[in-house]
């Protein structure tokens, strides 16, 4: 299989407004006979739903929530980057790509990366002019902060609740266009198959999540935007019910699934307790801007923090990052932790956390400007663990994030199936192997607001598929297949609940596949996948509970979703030699532990191709790097 | 930390199938549970000891379990999101309460929320509320530059302090005339505080508050349980607002 990634010919810099100048159009009239299936209601789908539904095409929007208000950007804290210069601070387009690059330590394209940064500054207007009530300075004008891995102010917020209000403004953009007639809302659905004819991508199969009724949706093409996967951990910073079935049906259908190894674990999250816990809440990155992130020089120490003298305290990122301090990338801050707490410095339950101490801050700076700062995120801390951070130190631990990888995609954000486009966290597109912090909301936005509403009608005007019939034999025979599966899955008769199974997946893969790798690690993680889905084959508990609103039924279909797309996490991780950004393999690494990127041999893609015989082939695409040279990235 | 390492509860769940004209209320003893678990953690548990002893989990909604999705809600012993002020059900943990308590569960009540199962409601209508007029009417792609127009720090704070609703339904569930003027004052406040949002102000707080008859909502009776149990602790001030900039 070819990879055409559908690069503009010519120079980067301007090659999104060339690629634009070309796009094919269709006229206002006849826009009405087009019909569009988004599924997923986050940033990039409700913004996608609401753009192409003002140019007057039919949109159909399908969420698994009651409401498109509640996805999972919702709870996106820090904010939005955009390369506005507003601080005056020398930030640039150039630089918000280099940047981004950069961070995503080379491998990334170039051109989409340089695209993003261009569109970054639209998006502050938009959202501003949809009614987003970004932070401001006394005399009106717009507020930035700076965040990790750049050397500007260009993030934008929303106290701490950035992606909420971002969420809202197109969420009500969306609503206004339902008002309209223009978009039609299904929520409570759940996507368990996409419908493709003759290899082109025609629509869906949802199951609606109260009637318990199979449904078929056909279109003229399909936006997916379901977000990342980082749930196939078990235990993330996602939403309880964030899931990766979307997109894996679609990878089964034949989009080709790039980079699914590149998955981020954030250094600052509220560690698990109790094996009954459900999530890990994220701590904001900003914290360590004042916080000190240390453990006891001594293994096994068991004091209480107090009682754990200056000298005998390893404050282990200034140790070792004397320039970047507590501020390394997050990559970097999470494999120092993980290091040091297997080598026993670890505290708290089970030794597996590391202090964040607020203590210096607040006697150099006093309690109100500590509390000001960080109010919220204190009192978050506070009631989860109940501890008080102003007078102990938080005890923190990395935990799985936001995930890089995701279903590829051309230049524009078509997957390899024709009619099938995918936007937000779903493809993989700009974060290379490492995302920058306040860059997720950029992305998502960027490719809802602008880059689908000009490349799927351009891709319309050119494909005249018609819309097949719901009794056309590809609607029926996917529908078939749904049926069948949960048939089977309804006719298990084994002893262990969906979350058992999937607990166990999730504490392999994070021991196997987190972060830190190694070759026998990912071999042995294969092994007990391939062990764990015959438990799931043979031992599956799944009642019929006597009414068509079945979670137990939603978990087994997920489930079996993760455990195929473990594997080939575990299968890109091993395929992958190198370290790079969040994939850090053991046997590359520099004397010093720092991570060692084999350009040679490396520099490219891996895209993934499902096969049904468990036997999937990895696709490259190779990567050009004409603005800017990989160098090593250090932090030292 | 002081308190017990472990405690036990009695829930008392309102249980009511998607098909059933009306519920009744079935009691759970939960014992040996960590205080560090979440409220909503120990429902995780029960629904894995039904499905065990071959009986049918509690359904309810949930989804970020840090309290900003607003999928979860229920009233516990009579209160909506329970007896800590400030907080969604999800943000709950087992040491704020005491080890034995009898919790009674049950669900948001409210014409407008017609029951889906169990715990859970449908607050589709409140989408519905937002459709009448809750935006700023600007196409995409049609924006100004956006330090053109600004706006004082102050006024963006206060914009912000009502658009930070979740869109729970707690509002509604507390009020006893189960009116949604909370929700319609906190969205009318966030946009007509804003420059941006000026201009339509007049048409989209009539019809939001016409589409909330409509929907079954009843009419403030200041009563402000409404803001007592919001977990954003939206004041009720701004009902007070948007009923003097209706009458002027």
């Amino acid at each position: 299989m070819r990879l055409d990634p559908q690069l503009p010919p010519g120079p980067v810099a301007d090659a999104w407004s060339r690629c634009r100048q070309d796009l094919a159009l269709i006229a206002p009239a006849n826009r009405s006979h087009f019909r569009l299936l988004v599924v997923g209601s986050g940033l990039a789908g409700a913004s996608a739903a609401a753009s192409l539904a003002e140019q007057g095409f039919h949109v159909r929007l399908i969420t698994y929530h009651d409401s498109p208000r509640r996805a999972h950007s919702v709870a996106a804290q820090g904010g939005i980057n955009a390369a506005r210069n507003y601080q005056n601070d020398g930030d640039s387009v150039e630089r918000l790509f280099r940047d981004t690059v950069r961070g995503g330590d080379f491998r990334a394209r170039e051109a989409g990366c340089h695209r993003l940064a261009e569109i970054s500054g639209s998006i502050i207007d938009q959202c501003v002019a949809l009614g987003v009530p970004f932070a401001r300075e006394y005399g009106g004008t717009l507020s930035n902060r700076s965040f990790g891995g750049s050397q500007v102010s260009r993030t934008f917020y929303a106290r701490g609740q950035t992606g909420q209000q971002l969420l809202y403004a197109v969420v009500q953009a969306l609503l206004r266009q339902v008002e309209a007639g223009r978009v039609e809302l299904c929520p409570q659905r759940d996507l368990l198959d996409l419908i493709t004819h003759e290899g082109v991508a025609r629509g869906a199969i949802c199951r609606h999540r109260l009637s318990g009724a199979l449904e078929t949706h056909t279109a003229h093409v399909v936006l997916l935007a379901s977000g990342g996967y980082s749930n196939v951990f078990h235990r993330s910073t996602n939403a309880v019910r964030s899931n990766a079935s979307a997109l894996w049906r679609a990878h089964r259908r034949g989009a080709l699934m790039a980079n699914p190894c590149f998955t981020q674990i954030h250094p600052t999250c509220i560690p698990s307790g109790d094996p009954d816990q459900s999530k890990l809440t994220l701590m904001s990155e900003s914290l360590r801007n004042d916080g000190r992130v240390w453990l006891p020089r001594q293994p096994g120490d068991q004091r209480r923090p107090d009682q754990v003298p200056e000298a005998e305290r390893d404050y282990f990122l200034e140790r070792l990052y004397p320039s970047y301090g507590n501020m390394v990338p997050r990559d970097v801050a999470s494999r120092r932790a993980r290091e040091l707490c297997g080598a026993g410095h670890g505290v708290g339950p089970a030794g597996r956390s590391i202090y964040l101490d607020f203590n210096e801050a607040i006697e150099r700076q006093g309690r109100a400007v500590i509390e000001a700062r960080y109010g919220n995120l204190f009192a978050m801390y506070e009631r989860i663990t109940g501890a008080d951070p102003y007078r102990e130190p938080m005890r923190i631990y990395p935990a799985p994030h936001y995930t890089m990888g995701g279903l590829w995609v051309d230049y524009h954000l078509m997957s390899t199936i024709p009619g099938l486009f995918v936007l937000g966290e779903a493809n993989f597109s700009e974060h290379g192997a490492n995302r920058l912090g306040a860059s997720a909301l950029m992305q998502g936005l960027a490719d809802g607001l602008f880059i689908a509403p000009a490349t799927v009608p351009a891709w319309l005007a050119e494909h005249q598929h018609p819309v097949i019939d719901r009794d056309h034999p590809a609607c029926r025979a996917a529908l078939e297949g749904v049926r069948q599966r949960i048939t089977r899955l309804r006719s298990s008769s084994g002893a262990q609940p969906a979350e058992a199974l999937r607990r166990q997946l999730g504490a392999l893969l994070i021991e196997s596949c987190g972060i830190s790798r190694s070759a026998a690690g990912l071999r042995s993680g294969l092994a007990e996948v391939a062990a764990l889905r015959a438990s799931f084959d043979q031992d599956l508990l799944l009642p019929d509970p006597g009414t068509p609103l079945d979670p137990e039924l939603e978990k087994a279909l997920q489930l079996e979703d993760y455990l195929e797309l473990a594997d080939l996490m575990l299968r890109d991780a091993l395929a992958r030699e190198e370290s790079c950004g969040a994939h850090f393999r053991e046997e590359h690494q520099s004397e010093s532990g720092e991570a060692l990127r084999r350009d040679a041999e490396f520099s490219h893609i891996a895209a993934w191709e499902w096969r049904a015989d468990g036997t999937p082939i990895r696709h490259q695409e190779q990567l050009h790097f004409r603005l800017i040279s990989p160098t090593a990235r250090s932090y030292r | 930390m002081s308190g017990p390492s472990s405690l036990s509860l009695t829930l008392r769940i309102w249980r009511q199938r998607r098909d059933e004209p009306s519920g009744h209320i079935l009691d759970h003893l939960l014992t040996d549970l960590s205080p560090d678990l979440s409220l909503l953690e120990a429902l995780d548990r029960l629904n894995q000891q039904l499905l065990l002893a071959g009986e049918r989990p509690v359904y309810f909604d949930h989804d970020c379990r840090e309290g900003i999705c607003g999928s979860c809600g229920f009233m516990i012993n009579g209160q909506a999101h329970g007896p800590r002020s400030g907080t969604t059900v999800c943000q709950l943990y087992l040491r704020d309460f005491s080890d034995g308590q009898v919790l009674t569960l049950e669900p948001w009540r409210a014409r407008a929320f017609p029951l889906i199962q169990d715990l859970a409601v449908d607050r589709s209508s409140l989408d519905r509320l937002l459709m009448a007029g809750g935006y700023v009417s600007v196409n995409i792609g049609s924006a100004p530059e956006a330090n053109a127009l600004p706006v004082g720090l102050d006024q963006a704070a206060q914009s912000f302090d009502a658009a930070s609703c979740i869109g729970c339904g707690a509002c509604v569930a507390a009020c006893p005339n189960a009116s949604a003027s909370l929700f319609v004052a906190a969205k009318l406040a966030h946009l007509e505080l804003l420059p941006q949002g000026k201009p339509e102000a007049p048409r989209r707080s009539r019809r939001m508050r016409q589409r909330m008859e409509t929907e079954g909502f009843g009419a403030c009776g200041n009563q402000l349980e409404c803001s007592a149990v919001c977990p954003k602790e939206i004041p009720s001030s701004l009902i007070s607002r948007m009923n003097r900039e209706a009458s002027d």
